[in-house]
């Protein structure tokens, strides 16, 4: 899973490597609508829902806690 | 604040937009993000199009088509009314405020109350609950509640957090007594502490406009605005409107002892059709009732969109049959409520297209 969100996250802001970065949303690799764009992603091509309240930066730190909040939602 | 209005009723909502539509494609190269990502939204936000008041169209401007055209159209009468209430985080001047230049304009009677309410995304609850306490005191006339804002001059046009969901609007309601109407069921919290979510920082006394408050600026984020620019912290708004609303929505239907099932539409405020949908599933009411293409065909009229939902979406329906509806807002503030009332058998409902 984590290949495909890496493909997801380079789509979304393929300027920035997202391996060298350990915070996303501190180190300004994405925003509130990249946030938002990536959940639609998920939603749609990994077919699971995400709560509302799971909508908050800490849960989109880096892969893990993204993969987390989606093993979370299924 | 929790509390139940008797004797109280809505007897007319007129919708007001602006004639001009911007769309959300021929802005996409104002903003300095990529156009794929920026158009990206288009799907997700729901970013179609949205109504800008022109340049020499102010606030006071939309409350007056709105209140002419139902003197005009015998939609009410001068000696009817009893209160002229304005709700708008867009006035005209410091002073005078736009209820007095109505009464004025207008020749109204000089025993008519004339009120600004300066509140946003709630103030069609806020002005609701203001028209209900001075109908109290005023058993045989009539309130006009005016809902309007402009908010569209005070954000940058280069700032792709804010404009692409912004949209200017207004609303004339008549609310009135009436011994036989159904109970209200009301609900308004406020959290101070987190005000600054949504701001102008500018413009007022503390910070006035200047050379220097007018300078548009990256502050970071890639959008570039001013201080006199409007700001609106999208991550802190959604996750507050996720948190405080359900449970505020599960609170009224328990007061009201109405179920999710009972109740046939959800007129909410509509900040942009991610976070209505979110809303939506977190409620678990079905899309039918819920609309959320505001945002997509005019924009978010901050206060304005209850009523622009309203008419634009159960207009007709209202007209002829009676519906119970629970309204909800949230925004600005930070505030959020709730209302549970039957709405129907109107003498107006209809959206209108103004050339403001």
């Amino acid at each position: 899973m984590e290949n495909k969100l890496l493909e997801m996250l380079t789509e979304i802001r393929p300027e920035f490597d997202f391996n060298e970065s350990d915070d996303y949303v501190a180190d300004g690799y994405l925003d509130s609508f990249d946030i938002v764009t990536l959940i639609s992603m998920i939603e749609e091509e990994l077919g699971v829902s995400i709560d509302g309240l799971d909508i908050v930066p800490e849960n989109f730190k880096n892969l893990e806690s993204i993969t987390a909040m989606i093993q979370r939602s299924k | 604040m929790k509390t139940i209005f008797k004797g109280k009723k809505i007897s007319g909502i007129l919708g007001i937009l602006p004639e001009t539509v911007s769309y959300f494609d021929d802005e996409v190269n104002n903003y300095t993000f990529p156009v794929k990502q920026t158009k990206r939204l288009k799907k997700i936000m729901g970013f179609e199009s949205h109504r800008l008041s022109k340049p020499e169209s102010f606030a006071s401007d939309f409350c007056m088509f709105g209140v002419r055209y139902l003197l005009d159209n015998e939609l009410i009468k001068k000696e009817e009314i009893g209160a002229v209430l304005v709700v708008t985080l867009s006035p005209d001047y410091y002073l005078p405020q736009i209820s007095n230049t109505i009464q004025g304009e207008l020749e109204l009677p000089q025993d008519v109350i004339c009120m600004d309410i300066p509140q946003g995304c709630c103030g069609y609850l806020l002005g609701l609950m203001q028209s209900f306490m001075l109908l109290d005191h005023m058993p045989d006339k009539k309130i006009v509640l005016c809902n309007v804002d402009v908010l569209s001059k005070k954000v940058s046009k280069q700032d792709r957090n804010d404009f692409p969901l912004i949209g200017d609007g207004a609303s004339v309601s008549v609310i009135e007594n009436d011994p036989s109407a159904p109970d209200i069921y009301y609900t308004m919290y406020t959290d101070g502490t987190r005000r600054d979510a949504l701001r102008i920082p500018a413009g007022g006394f503390r910070m006035p406009c200047s050379e220097e408050t007018g300078k548009v600026v990256d502050i970071g984020d890639g959008n570039l605005r001013a201080l006199d620019h409007m700001h609106m912290d999208g991550s802190a708004v959604f996750s507050f409107v996720q948190e405080e609303v359900p449970p505020c929505i599960e609170e009224i239907l328990e007061y009201a002892g109405q179920t999710k099932e009972s109740i046939d539409y959800y007129m909410f405020h509509q900040p942009n059709r991610f976070m209505v949908r979110k809303l939506r599933e977190k409620i678990e009411v079905p899309a039918e009732k819920m609309p959320d293409d505001l945002v997509t065909k005019y924009g978010n009229p901050s206060g304005v969109s209850i009523p622009l939902v309203i008419t634009d979406s159960v207009g007709e329906a209202l007209e002829k049959d009676k519906y119970t509806c629970c309204l909800s807002a949230f925004g600005s503030g930070l505030a959020w409520g709730a209302m549970i009332m039957e709405l129907g058998d109107l003498g107006f409902c209809k959206l209108v297209e103004s050339d403001l």
